[in-house]
């Protein structure tokens, strides 16, 4: 399909970008990569008057060491990030699952903070970002502020990134924990039917802490906070298994073509443990 | 043996695809890629509604919208509402409902064409079809095709009073006899779901007024330009002399290119009436509800047998879906799978029912197989379920009822003659490459150990009916058009030769197969051979391409018409050569008296003398050219093993193949590259349809599956490595011994998955799993079998 005509501007700068946001109206809407933006565009499922290009804004590419944590660029694509050292040296989780998004082709071109704004709860990047408690720092007309990755994700497709505002980047505290990113879906290319980001604190064998995201499960990612709590002291496969019997606890998992709701809790239960078990080697 | 035809020609060589290197190049000249000076561009307004009425439609705010040139409706369409034809009616009482290009009055699937606008560039079009004022009075669908028998269903046609289409049997001996001698008795219901064919070129369609002639060329994104032509001549009156049909590189088919689409119907009158170009390229969206469907059919399949193991019977009743309309052989793809149930194995006796089923769907038409995939998914599944009924090894059963080799030629019970085949010796190599003894241990050990991953060893021994089709027989079931093949071959003043064929490639790599034919007789290396295909204009005899046929019977009036160009070249060298025609021999393309190598005419300057033809025989007409039209003497019948090795998650459903042999028997190979080619995609897409494809709909008849978000297409990704062996058993019915392999692949490998998955399972008592195998599927059979959750 062709979609309805829009404007397009491309800015360099923030200020640039809410500037043109702003004379744009509510019908404006951000456009880096576009990987999730123009299929719905020539859906004509969303008809923006004007698009931002966000894409070329030097402030939003990359990743950098912040001493504690480390700092990536909204607009930084999947590959980029996937294959970023820091990245896979302090946040491996997050290129775990970065490497599941689509295929190469989209990840070169799709931008994984474009994935955590957009919020698809079927995408993969959200659940990875609750696991590794994530911070975000949205540009808005009144200035810069940062949320916390439990006050992010609001809704379906819905963040705390306002119309008006911009997903600058994202900080993750460094990480060493062990970590896995399970992604249960029909064909390689498909999006997550449950996909289960963990990282996992082991000590002696014995699991001292767990953060689990939970993909497809609810309206947004979830943590799988029974499970984390139950892990603690794990220290068998058998452990493990149990605790992952509550990985549907709290959620509100859908029915689609896929996947009904209780075969969807079902496997959540299932990955869980897979992830959980690859994530701390027992 | 090898699975080259051995000569020290071309023939039987694995030589690279000519075409590859402008595909690979991306100079490509496809269909939407053809942009002419004053092209207006067609989009169409598509019913959202599986079936309505249409209370109100006016195109009128369409034509104020900028760009727009036209815009119509059935109504303002008139006597150009062309109806799309259906070309195999297969009984005498079958109910032939029109198929108007645009609907009257009533729409009967999701993306029935309403209305259609004209504008100076596609955006416009699209545009204007938001200014189109139309209304609905939604109807209840026909869906379900058993409730759609049933009286008081809502029809999908009021004119004809049914929702069946036709009732066609065909009963070879008697079933009821077989059934009661029988020890053992297996029934079930298969259900053959309906696919969509997902070719990677949509379809795409330009027709222009050709200037000062009254000729309307068409170009097309269609496997058939040259049944294009003529039905685009029936349908809209314009002289079938005044149409050239041209089908450009075409990127993909499957069968869904085989047809006489509305649109093109509608590109063509629309041209016509403005005088000016008219183009319209179909978007993915409309592809998946526009494009016709393949399968759909409900099988019930019944076999007897004696307790040992010998296949008395088998009786078939079909439910057969057509969809909302008849298209080109709708009713007629059951047909082409009627013959092949008893497959490859001896019985007594066969019945044989289908119904055609009319509902608020896309229609079905051919796709990768057409009735065959889906006969020998039913046979192979029966046979394994049959096994597992009387307690042996299903291969062992499978050979014991199979046709030995030295029984061919065999006339099975449903009245085919099968030439020859040799289920033995393709059997032996695909266990030898399978390791099947080892992969049974394996799977024996899992079991014992409660593995939640399990291994299951799927196995289809298929046979299948190829090479449409000797004339006669399309004639007796009432096919409404020929199955010969064309080839003209001419030799140029300069020494190159032009194949002309019938064909019409659309991925195949005819250019290469076709020259490696021509230059194995006219010893002219490849490289100088142009293969001339596609456009009526050029290559004017044709039947195209579908069935796999194009090889089986195209290839044999390439064979012909080489040789017979070769017979005149010999009388023209004879009289320069001064010797009687008899007395040349002709080696390497060179003409040479025998004993006397010295004296000798290369076709080339042969070629040349009858092009100045200052010294040609008495009697001999300038010009080097000969052409061959053939009707095939019979099918032909490529076989195969194909044998599965698949891991199943018990705890997620999850199918994972691990091990995929196959062994196919398709006679003489021209290329065995291209073979290998044809069989690795004939195998993905068998297996997609197996564990991947599926198309959904709601009870409104909303298609569920409309985008490639839903409807799953595996990639490389999601497949193991092949591994492919053939023998060579030659067709005695082909001169070149060759059969077919285009559709072979795909007709194999669903029911090897599907068995392999009961198979892994069979021991917790699953005893089928419907297809597509999802995950969610398979874990539900799995919790059924255990009493657990439904």
């Amino acid at each position: 399909m062709i979609p309805v005509e829009f404007d397009y501007v491309k800015v360099t700068s923030i200020e640039q970008a809410l500037a043109a946001l702003k004379s744009g109206g509510e019908d404006s809407k951000i456009i880096s990569g576009g990987q999730s933006l123009l299929p719905v565009l020539r859906l004509r499922m969303a008809e923006p008057s004007v698009l931002v290009d966000c894409g070329g804004i030097d402030e939003m590419l990359g990743v950098r060491d912040d001493g504690d944590s480390i700092t990536i660029g909204a607009a930084t694509t999947h590959h980029g990030v996937m294959s970023n050292p820091l990245v896979q040296k302090h946040a491996l989780l997050l290129a775990q699952a970065t490497a599941t998004v689509a295929d190469p082709a989209i990840r070169h071109r799709g931008t994984t903070g474009g994935a955590l704004a957009h919020a698809d709860p079927a995408g993969d990047i959200p659940a990875a970002a609750l696991a590794l408690d994530t911070s975000f720092v949205i540009a808005g007309p009144g200035g810069r502020r940062t949320v916390a990755a439990k006050d992010f994700f609001l809704d379906y497709f819905t963040t705390a990134v306002g119309p008006d505002e911009i997903l600058v980047s994202f900080s993750i505290p460094k990480c060493d924990w062990g970590s896995n990113y399970s992604k249960f879906n029909r064909t390689a290319q498909a999006w997550a039917i449950v996909g289960v980001a963990a990282v996992v604190n082991v000590q002696g064998g014995v699991i001292k802490e767990a953060r689990i995201g939970l993909t497809n499960m609810a309206p947004t990612a979830v943590r799988a906070s029974t499970v984390e709590a139950a892990l603690v002291g794990a220290a068998s496969p058998a452990d493990i298994t149990a605790a992952a019997m509550h990985a549907a606890d709290g959620t509100r998992a859908t029915s689609d073509l896929h996947a009904k709701a209780d075969y969807r809790e079902h496997l959540a239960r299932v990955i869980t443990a897979r992830a959980v078990r690859a994530a701390s080697g027992i | 043996m090898t699975a080259a035809l051995e000569t020290d020609t071309a023939l039987g060589k694995p030589i690279r695809r000519k075409e590859d290197a402008h595909l690979l190049h991306g100079q490509t000249n496809w269909t939407d890629n053809i942009q002419l000076p004053g092209t207006v561009h067609m989009a169409i307004l598509r019913s959202p509604m599986a079936h309505a009425k249409i209370t109100k439609l006016d195109v009128s705010g369409a034509l104020k919208q900028p760009g727009v040139v036209a815009a119509y409706g059935a109504k303002e369409l008139g006597d150009l509402n062309g109806g799309v034809p259906c070309v195999w009616p297969v009984t005498d009482d079958i109910k032939m409902p029109a198929f108007p290009a645009l609907a009257i009055d009533k729409v009967r699937q999701v993306g029935d064409c309403v209305a259609v606008v004209l504008a100076t560039s596609v955006a416009a079009a699209v545009d204007a079809l938001d200014s189109i004022v139309v209304s609905y009075d939604q109807l209840p669908a026909v869906t379900d095709m058993e409730a759609a028998l049933e009286s008081g269903s809502a029809l999908v046609h009021d004119e004809i009073e049914t929702n069946a289409c036709y009732v066609y049997k065909m009963p070879c001996g008697d079933y009821e006899a077989s059934r009661a001698k029988a020890d053992v008795v297996v029934a079930r219901r298969f259900i053959n779901q309906r696919l969509i064919p997902t070719f990677m070129e949509p379809r795409s369609v330009v027709a222009a007024p050709m200037g000062m002639s009254d000729e309307i060329t068409i170009w097309s994104s269609t496997q058939i330009p040259h049944v294009l032509r003529v039905l685009l001549a029936l349908v809209t009156g314009i002289p079938e002399n005044n149409l050239r049909v041209v089908a450009p590189d075409v990127g993909g088919g499957f069968g869904g290119k085989l047809q006489c689409y509305r649109e093109e119907i509608l590109v063509t009158n629309l041209a016509k009436k403005l005088g000016r170009p008219v183009k319209w390229t179909e978007t993915r969206s409309e592809n998946m509800v526009a494009t016709h469907h393949g399968r759909d059919q409900i099988q019930d399949i019944e076999i007897a047998a004696t307790k040992d193991g010998k296949i008395l019977g088998l009786k078939v009743t079909l439910l057969a879906n057509m969809g909302a309309y008849l298209q080109i052989i709708t009713p007629g793809v059951p047909l082409l799978g009627m013959f092949m149930y008893p497959a490859i194995y001896k019985m007594d006796s066969y019945d044989f029912t289908c119904t055609g089923v009319f509902t608020n769907k896309t229609p079905t038409d051919a796709y990768r197989g057409a009735g065959r995939p889906e006969s020998t998914y039913a046979i192979e599944r029966i046979v394994d379920e049959l096994a597992a009924e009387i307690g042996m090894e299903p291969m062992e059963l499978r050979k014991k009822n199979w046709i030995k080799h030295e029984e061919f030629p065999f006339t099975t019970v449903a009245g085919l003659t099968y030439d020859t085949g040799n289920y033995e010796a393709a059997t032996e190599k695909a266990l030898a490459m399978f390791d099947y003894d080892g992969l049974r241990a394996e799977q024996a050990q899992r079991r014992a150990a409660g593995d939640p991953v399990q291994l299951g060893i799927g196995i289809s021994t298929f046979t299948e009916m190829c090479g449409l089709a000797p004339s006669r027989t399309l004639g007796a079931l009432k096919y409404v058009a020929g199955g010969w093949e064309h080839c003209t071959v001419r030799a140029l003043p300069t020494g190159k030769i032009e194949v002309v064929t019938g064909t019409s490639p659309h991925g195949q790599g005819h250019e290469t197969a076709w020259s490696q034919i021509a230059s194995s007789i006219l010893g002219v290396p490849v490289e100088d051979i142009e293969v001339i295909h596609s456009d009526t204009g050029r290559a004017p005899y044709g039947m195209d391409t579908y069935g796999s046929r194009s090889l089986a019977v195209g290839g044999q009036a390439i064979k012909a018409a080489s040789e017979r160009l070769v017979e005149k070249a010999r009388v023209i060298a004879a009289h320069q050569l001064e010797c009687s025609a008899s007395d040349l021999e002709f080696v390497n393309g060179s003409f040479q008296v025998k004993g006397d190598p010295s004296k000798s005419q290369a076709l080339g300057a042969v070629a040349f003398e009858a092009f100045t033809a200052h010294n040609l025989p008495p009697g001999v007409e300038p010009t080097l050219q000969a052409e061959a039209t053939i009707d095939p003497e019979d099918f032909s019948y490529p076989h195969g093993t194909h044998l599965a090795a698949l891991e199943v998650d018990t705890e997620t459903g999850q199918v994972k193949l691990r091990k995929y042999v196959c062994v196919d028997d398709v006679g003489m190979q021209v290329n065995p590259m291209i073979v290998e080619g044809q069989v690795h995609g004939g195998v993905a897409q068998g297996i997609a349809q197996a564990l991947f494809e599926g198309a959904e709909y709601d009870d409104d008849g909303n298609l569920l599956t409309a985008s490639l978000a839903d409807y799953l297409i595996p990639s490389a990704a999601d497949l193991p490595s092949f591994e492919t062996g053939s023998t060579v058993t030659p067709s005695t019915t082909h001169p070149l011994g060759t059969k077919g392999v285009g559709e072979a692949g795909a007709i194999a490998s669903t029911p090897a998955i599907i068995n392999g998955i009961v198979d892994a399972l069979r021991h917790l008592g699953v005893t089928d799993v419907a297809m597509p195998a999802s995950p969610q599927t398979v874990w539900r059979t799995i919790q059924a079998a255990k009493g657990g959750a439904k």
